[in-house]
C-alpha cells in the first residue's frame, strides 16, 4: 500500500502542530501554499489561525478555483477552528467578503464565545473516538449554530455543535493538535 | 455522566495556543480604528493598539504610557481580529486596565518607557497572555520563567531599520544551537551563565526551540525584510511604524502579510515588492546614541 498523502493549507497558522501530529501517526505530510501542490492528496487540513488573513491570501493567489477542483474531486478536509470557518456554508460576523468553501451545511460565527480571556481548555466527550474524553483548546473559537440534515454531531460544546461530519469532511471549533491529541487525526485518516 | 466537566480559562496552552494560530502572519501597530480596519483588510492576524507608533515616540520624546482604554475600546470595536495593547515595563497596574479591557493579548514593551527597572510583571498571575522582547537566548528564558506567552525580537523599534532585529534572531537561535551541542551535565553552568532555569534550558536543549512561538520586531519595513526574519526563523512579525509611516499603507501591509506566507519564494516576493511607494524613511540605527537605543531597556 503507497502511503496516504495529505496536505496541511499553509498560508498562516498552526500548520506546525497539524504536520506534528499527523507525521506522529505515519502520514507522509506536504505543506500547501500553491495550486500544484494540492496535486494527488488524499485529505487537506484546514488549520487553526486567522481565517480573514487565510481568506485574502486565497483571494490574491487564486487559490480559490483550484481548492474547488480538488474538493470536487474527492480530496477530503479536517479543518479546526479557522479552518471550519472557511469550510462553512454560512460565516457569520465574517467579513463580508470572506471566502466560503462551502464544503459542509454548516452555520459558523466568528469568535462567539467572546476574547481571548473565554478561551479555554476542555476535556471534551466524543463518543465516536472513544469512552476516553479528549483533551482539547478552544481558542476564540467559533461556534457552529446550524447544522444541514446530511450533517453528524460527534460533539457539544456550551450548546452548540463542536465537532461534526459530512460525508468525508471533518470540522471542528476547537483545537486537538495543540494537546498533541492524535485520535480525530486518526477518525479523519479512516476516512481516506 | 457529566458532559465536558472541566473546562478551564487562562492557561499556558490557551495563552500560547493563541500566539500558535498568529504564526504565519503579520500584527500590525495602529494608532485609530481606521488604521485597524485597514490593517484587517490587508490580512493582518491581530493589531497592536497604540497612541503612538514608535517612530513618534522616538521623535517626540517624553514618557510613553500604556494608551487611553477609549482609543484601544474603540480599536477593539472596529475589527474582529485579535487586538493587543502595550504596557510599560514592570507596570502590572496597566496590564491589569488592559486585562479588563479584555484585551487579547499585552506587549509588556520596551517601547513604552519602563515603570521598573529592576522588575517585570509577574505574569502568571494574569488570565491574559503576554509577549515580551527579547535580544537573545537568556532574556527569551527570562520572560519565559515570568510568565511570558510568546517572545519576539526587540530589534529597534521605530527606526525602519532591520539591523537589531536580525542580530536579536540570530543571536536566539545560535543561543539554542549552543544548548544542543552541550553534554547534560554541562546545562547547570549554562543555564548560569544565560541568567535562565536550568529547567527550561534542558527543555530548549532537547527540544531545539522555544517553548513559546517566538515572532521577529523592531525595524521590519520592506516585504524583503519581513521574509528575511522569516528565513531566519522566525515564526511571525511585528510592524510598527513600518506601514503607517508608509507612503501606501494598505498596498504595503498587503504585501507584508503575502511575503511572510510565500517567505522562501523570491518570485513571489518581487512581484509583491513591485510599486509600493515610498517607505517610511527611517534612521539607522548606528546613528542612534545610545540613551536612544530602545533594546537596552529591561534585560
Amino acid at each position: 500500500m503507497s502511503a496516504v498523502k495529505v496536505g496541511v493549507l499553509a498560508l498562516q497558522g498552526d500548520v506546525r502542530e497539524h504536520r506534528q501530529v499527523l507525521e506522529s501517526l505515519g502520514v507522509e505530510v506536504r505543506q500547501v501554499r500553491l495550486a500544484a501542490e494540492l496535486e494527488g492528496l488524499a485529505g487537506l487540513v484546514i488549520p487553526g489561525g486567522e481565517s480573514t488573513t487565510m481568506s485574502r491570501l486565497i483571494q490574491r493567489f487564486d487559490l480559490m478555483g483550484p481548492l474547488q477542483d480538488a474538493f470536487a474531486g474527492g480530496l477530503a478536509a479536517l479543518t479546526t477552528c479557522a479552518g471550519t470557518i472557511l469550510a462553512a456554508r454560512e460565516i457569520r460576523d465574517g467579513l463580508p467578503d470572506q471566502v466560503r468553501l462551502e464544503l459542509l451545511d454548516i452555520v459558523v460565527r466568528r469568535n462567539a464565545f467572546g476574547r481571548q480571556r473565554e478561551s479555554a481548555e476542555v476535556l471534551l466527550e466524543i463518543p465516536a473516538v472513544g469512552e476516553e474524553p479528549v483533551p482539547v483548546a478552544f481558542i476564540r473559537a467559533p461556534a457552529i449554530e446550524e447544522v444541514g440534515a446530511g450533517v453528524e454531531v460527534l460533539a457539544s460544546y456550551r450548546g452548540e455543535p463542536a465537532a461534526v461530519r459530512q460525508g468525508r469532511h471533518l470540522a471542528l471549533t476547537f483545537h486537538p493538535e495543540i494537546t498533541g491529541e492524535p485520535r480525530l487525526h486518526r477518525l479523519f485518516l479512516s476516512g481516506l | 455522566m457529566s458532559q465536558n466537566g472541566h473546562v478551564e480559562t487562562g492557561t499556558a496552552r490557551v495563552k500560547r495556543g493563541l500566539a500558535e494560530m498568529l504564526k504565519g502572519g503579520v500584527i500590525m501597530d495602529v494608532v485609530t480604528p481606521d488604521q485597524a480596519e485597514i490593517a484587517q483588510e490587508a490580512g493582518a492576524v491581530a493589531v497592536m493598539a497604540l497612541e503612538r507608533v514608535p517612530a513618534d515616540i522616538r521623535a517626540q520624546g517624553g514618557v510613553a504610557r500604556m494608551s487611553d482604554p477609549s482609543l484601544i475600546k474603540a480599536i477593539m470595536g472596529a475589527v474582529s481580529i485579535p487586538v493587543m495593547a502595550k504596557c510599560r515595563i514592570g507596570h502590572f497596574v496597566e496590564a491589569q486596565i488592559l486585562e479588563a479591557l479584555g484585551i487579547d493579548y499585552i506587549d509588556e514593551s520596551e517601547v513604552l518607557t519602563p515603570a521598573d527597572e529592576e522588575n517585570h510583571v509577574d505574569k502568571w498571575q494574569f488570565k491574559i497572555p503576554f509577549v515580551c522582547g527579547a535580544r537573545n537566548l537568556g532574556e527569551a528564558l527570562r520572560r519565559i520563567s515570568e510568565g511570558a506567552a510568546m517572545i519576539r525580537t526587540k530589534g529597534e523599534a521605530g527606526t525602519g531599520d532591520v539591523v537589531e532585529a536580525v542580530r536579536h534572531m540570530r543571536s536566539v537561535s545560535q543561543g539554542i544551537r549552543r544548548l544542543q551541542g552541550l553534554r547534560g551535565d554541562e546545562l547547570a553552568s549554562a543555564a548560569k551563565e544565560l541568567g535562565a532555569s536550568l529547567e527550561l534550558v534542558r527543555e530548549v536543549a532537547a527540544t531545539g526551540k522555544l517553548p513559546v512561538v517566538n515572532f521577529s520586531a523592531g525595524g521590519i519595513a520592506t516585504p524583503a525584510d519581513a521574509a528575511l526574519m522569516m528565513q531566519l526563523g522566525c515564526d511571525g512579525n511585528f510592524v510598527g511604524s513600518g506601514i503607517f509611516k508608509s507612503g501606501d499603507p494598505l498596498r504595503r501591509a498587503k504585501a507584508i502579510v503575502q511575503a511572510t506566507t510565500y517567505f522562501d519564494k523570491p518570485e513571489i516576493l518581487a512581484e509583491v515588492s513591485e510599486g509600493l511607494g515610498e517607505p517610511m524613511v527611517g534612521i539607522s540605527s548606528r546613528s542612534l546614541r545610545p540613551e536612544e537605543l530602545l533594546a537596552g531597556r529591561g534585560i
